[in-house]
């Protein structure tokens, strides 16, 4: 059945894809800024996914990969004046490190212990970022503005503070991490992924290692979540310890939950709709988050799968 | 799972939901300002409006003093519209709630730049904030004020939009305060300190200051931001020690000042405390006796009569606090004294530099004439735009200096002992924005 | 100070927090274990428990009156919210949790709205300083820890014995088996979560002579309180108990040794390392 519909995946991805290209020339600059923001915490939101909707591990702590890629390429940047792509490297081999160390020691577990191990771990990063402020400076983060060489691109220099550049920097990252996943969720690693989620002991008696599988889950996951943090230092010009918080663990867990976790396009969708909830509620009022809470709940009750999901179940069940 | 079959209407009505939120989110404002976003202050007359871009903290752990700051922005721009505006335009006052968040602080600069439009924007806080916002309006090219006591405008580490006119930095204080506090209180020290940006800026003044003043810092405590309980901390006070200094922020604050209390008891080392320990709490709440007889430093002394003038009385009214410092309309309602005037000063300080500079629209020559102006300041003199006291600034390193106070705690309330003077507070500038390019 | 000192201190602090902790917790115990779900909203009921009996207290003087208000009123709420969102949700888990997720947001705005951004206290009902050899403590934050355990112990008589009781054990155990033999599983879920929510306002209520309700205090409690649980070990309400005795101690305990953002790290990872060694928790009865 997947084969009928290759074309058609392809086709909805790509559509997305070409969609955001197009908008860039389209809004108005408040909106490009922003629509940038929520490309790279989209991507963010993919990795989660990969771990949450495919494998079925639910973690609280992804704060900690999304902040390592932070630190992984900020520190670098800032004290040692590394180009961008370098920074990014070493930001993917920071996060990817650390999720090799985290997922030995977590994935012993599962369920809900999984969720509350995760987020220890997590509290221990944001708490050693806050104990090593003399390097990372803590709390109050800073500023990577005017240590971001241009990057030359053939015989283009171009540099990172300028818009169009970061709108396209964060799309590049989106569509890759976009691709990545739709890849995975349909090649066979993916589909063990999905057999361990629904049932690993089944999964285990038919001969797959699924501690390995969900290893490979998680540094994949962890991996994407260190890359879109270091693009996001990057366009942002910030890093601070506030992003290793769990509420950055939070925020993609709702992201993906509310767009629809087990769908690719489900993380970008649910990022777009919170972000641009928050940010049209906070035009109306200064008491939004009672607006945006209550669009949660509504959202959820109406679309307890997920809005992606939603629409799958109802018009499009071949969509991965 | 067992969701019933969303009939198409319902999904149609779901799409409905996003796709009106994404129209509602993309198009341009209304022309006619609306919505509880914008404070209105008189109606316009002579000229169009000035909008001012206000960034806030009305959630997070920075609500309380967001909500004063509001206050004081108001009254201020009330205050400032009723004499005329600024160069004969009416004051229009542009808030955004940046949620006590560096992230999203950033994300407020770019809606006030980008989508309202402001003129410039003012009012930031917290450090960690001000260091993730302040990047993004050196990028939109805006002049970007705020009112932070962090030692980041001065240190040069910003950039040259960003100023700090309106309030003194955590250096100055210290600079003028310490030599004080060794010789009246006690030479041995121990710090306790938040475990983050502000935190630090008082340790690392007294890490290279303690031994020129005589005095020996004896124990830093830095407390984790979020915790509630501090009495298990307190075992590390080593006996012997003269003076417990003490600024902590966020909601444990009451907590920390009573088991303090309840943990020495009566044969306590001296205390001193910087007045944020205190703000936004009311100093006859239950189990805050101990602080009988101790000592702190206030930016602007919170009971009438410390600093008796007509403008800090004018000030006073006019923002509506009442001689013990809380809201005429709530006096359980406590006002952060201390750090508010920081915000009318700076809207003074706005006022006086569009009026010199003939600063017309947003634009680079404007702007540049904004910051050219407002950097050749030398002085800003006491007046009812600045009833906390004269102010010297200087331009090199955008930031002012004025002078601090020292108080005691006596009857359930503070009384002034000690007033430094500006000279006291002056070190020597590390960084010079005005050789950068704009 | 002298080591005894230093541990006394620390045993004492121990003892208070877990006793508030487990009371707060076991109130998790309750709705995770019965209802199988994720309220991400808990910390918000203790929230609301420190707040309104804040106002209860400031408007009538009397700490008593609030210590009965509170929980009633964070249960009614308790009520209200599962019959107007998690029954019509079904009590899916990751919709719970989506959902959970937004009440947080409204409580937390509603109560900005209303109660404010301050932190405030009471006086406690009655105040008296211990005098230690080393340091003063306050004897109403043992009065506290008694009251606490002894409405935990209130709590494990009504569990083991009652009917009520029962009925949860047999939902927590195997939900279909229970509704099988005629359990009213749905009307247990109700109860289940008013009482959790009423455990934890009253906890929330006990606290504010000591520490101000401030209205970000939720996520804190949240998370203490889930870890202990998970620690303890699901099915196990003795294992909740242990779990947080251990977890406030060894904070304390830690706290007397290392710098406190250090004593933090050290503490949150030796009970992941714990969590990591027994999957189950330390009492645990069945899987997560």
């Amino acid at each position: 059945m997947r084969r009928d519909h290759r074309s058609a995946i392809l086709g909805v991805h790509w559509a997305l894809i070409l969609a955001l290209v197009g908008l860039q020339v389209v809004v108005p600059p408040f909106h490009h800024t922003l629509l940038a923001r929520i490309m790279v915490l989209a991507a963010y939101a993919i990795g989660y996914n990969l771990l949450l909707g495919y494998t079925g591990l639910m973690s609280l702590g992804h704060a900690m990969f999304f902040a390592a890629g932070m630190y992984g390429a900020g520190l670098p940047l800032f004290y040692l004046g590394v180009g961008a792509p370098q920074a990014f490297l070493l930001g993917i081999a920071a996060s990817l490190l650390l999720s090799v160390v985290i997922g030995t020691l977590t994935l012993r577990t599962s369920g809900v212990s999984f969720l509350i191990v995760t987020m220890m771990f997590a509290q221990v990063f944001y708490l050693s970022t806050l104990y090593f402020n003399r390097i990372t400076l803590g709390d109050q983060g800073f500023v990577l503005a005017g240590h971001l060489p241009p990057i030359s691109l053939g015989a283009l220099r171009v540099t990172l503070s300028d818009p169009v550049m970061r709108y396209n920097l964060a799309l590049a990252t989106f569509a890759v991490c976009l691709g990545i996943s739709l890849w995975l969720v349909q090649s066979p690693i993916g589909r063990v992924l999905v057999a361990i989620r629904e049932n690993e002991d089944r999964t285990q008696m038919l001969g797959y290692n699924t501690f390995a599988y969900k290893l490979l889950a998680l540094t994949i996951s962890a991996a994407i979540a260190g890359f879109s943090g270091s693009v996001y230092a990057v366009i942002t010009s910030y890093v601070g310890a506030s992003f290793a918080a769990i509420l950055y663990s939070i925020y993609p867990l709702v992201w993906t939950l509310l767009g629809g976790s087990g769908t690719v396009l489900g993380p970008f969708v649910g990022t777009a709709v919170m972000t641009y909830t928050i940010e049209t509620a906070s035009r109306f009022t200064s008491s939004y988050l009672i607006v945006v809470g209550v669009i949660l709940v509504a959202l959820v009750m109406r679309f307890p799968a997920g809005i992606v999901g939603a629409f799958r179940r109802r018009w499009a069940p071949w969509l991965p | 799972m067992s969701a019933k079959r969303i009939s198409r209407r319902e999904a149609l009505k779901a799409a409905g939901i996003v796709v009106g939120a994404g129209i509602a989110g993309l198009s341009p404002r209304p022309p006619v300002p609306s919505g509880l976003r914008q404070l209105v202050y008189a109606a316009p007359s002579g000229g169009t409006p000035l909008r001012i871009g206000f960034q806030v903290h009305r959630t997070g752990i920075g609500a309380v003093y967001g909500r004063w700051w509001e206050r004081t922005a108001a009254a201020a721009a009330t205050y400032i519209n009723e004499k005329g505006g600024m160069a004969g335009r009416q004051v229009r006052l542009v808030g955004e709630d940046d949620g006590t968040d560096p992230a999203r602080g950033a994300i407020a600069v770019e809606k006030l730049a980008s989508e309202d439009k402001v003129d410039l924007i003012f009012g930031t806080l917290f450090s960690n904030v001000v260091i993730g916002s302040a990047p993004r309006a050196g990028e939109l090219k805006i002049p970007y004020l705020v009112v932070s006591e962090g030692y980041h405008v001065a240190s040069g580490k910003m950039n040259r939009y960003c100023f700090q006119p309106g309030i003194t930095d955590v250096r100055a204080q210290l600079t003028a305060i310490s030599s004080w506090i060794v010789n009246n209180l006690g030479r041995k020290i121990t710090l306790i300190y938040p475990d983050y940006a502000f935190g630090y800026d008082h340790r690392d003044f007294w890490a290279k200051g303690a031994t020129r003043l005589g005095a020996t810092v004896q124990a830093l405590i830095p407390i984790p931001p979020t915790e509630t309980s501090f009495t298990k901390y307190f075992s590390r006070i080593p006996a012997d020690t003269e003076v417990l200094y003490h600024v902590m922020v966020g909601p444990g604050v009451p907590t920390f000042v009573k088991e303090l209390g309840e943990y020495f008891g009566s044969k306590r080392p001296q205390l001193f405390g910087f007045i944020d320990s205190l703000e936004g709490v009311d100093l006859a709440s239950p189990g805050l006796d101990f602080l009988e007889g101790t000592h702190f430093w206030e930016a602007f002394p919170r009971y009438a009569g410390g600093y008796n003038t007509s403008f800090e009385r004018t000030y006073r009214e006019r923002i509506g606090v009442n001689a013990s410092g809380a809201s005429v309309r709530d006096p359980k309602d406590v006002s952060t004294y201390s750090h508010m005037f920081g915000v009318w000063e700076t809207l003074f300080v706005i006022k006086q530099t569009i009026e010199q500079s003939g600063y017309k629209r947003p634009g680079p020559k404007d702007y540049r004439a904004f910051i050219e102006t407002l950097e050749r300041f030398q002085t800003f003199s006491e007046g009812i735009g600045h009833p906390q006291g004269p102010k010297k600034f200087v331009g090199k390193i955008h930031q002012a200096f004025g002078q601090q106070f020292i108080s005691r705690v006596d009857g359930k309330k503070l009384k002034v002992v000690h007033k430094t003077k500006i000279e006291d507070s002056l070190y020597s500038p590390e960084a010079d924005y005005t050789k950068q390019p704009l | 100070m002298t080591l005894e000192g230093r541990l006394v201190l620390a045993l004492l602090e121990g003892t208070v927090t877990g006793c508030i902790l487990a009371l707060t917790a076991l109130g998790l115990s309750m709705v995770f274990g019965v209802m199988r779900i994720v309220n991400v909203a808990h910390g918000e009921f203790f929230m609301l428990g420190a707040v309104s009996a804040w106002y209860v207290t400031s408007t009538t003087s009397s700490f008593g009156l609030a210590l009965i208000a509170a929980p009633v009123f964070v249960a009614a709420v308790a009520v209200l919210v599962n019959w107007v969102i998690l029954r019509p949700i079904r009590y899916e888990p990751q919709a719970t949790i989506v959902a959970t997720i937004g009440l947080l947001y409204i409580i937390q705005q509603v109560v900005l709205s209303i109660y404010g951004p301050y932190a405030r206290t009471v006086a406690p009902p009655f105040y008296f300083r211990i005098d230690f050899p080393w340091f003063g403590y306050s004897g109403y934050k043992l009065a506290v820890a008694g009251l606490a355990a002894a409405l935990l112990w209130a709590i494990w008589r009504v569990v083991s014995t009652t009917t009520l009781g029962l009925y949860m054990r047999a939902t927590q155990q195997d939900q279909e088996m229970a509704q099988a033999f005629g359990v009213p599983v749905h009307r247990i879920f109700a109860v289940a979560f008013a009482l959790g929510a009423a455990l934890a306002g009253l906890a929330g209520a006990l606290i504010i002579p000591i520490q101000p309700a401030h209205y970000l205090m939720g996520l804190d409690a949240l998370l203490a309180s889930f870890t202990v649980v998970i620690v303890g070990g699901l099915g196990s309400l003795g294992g909740t108990l242990a779990a947080a005795f251990l977890i406030g101690l060894s904070d304390g305990i830690v706290s007397v040794f290392f710098s406190p953002t250090l004593a933090r790290i050290v503490s949150t990872a030796l009970v992941a390392l714990v969590l990591v060694v027994r999957s189950g928790g330390l009492f645990g009865t069945e899987s997560a």
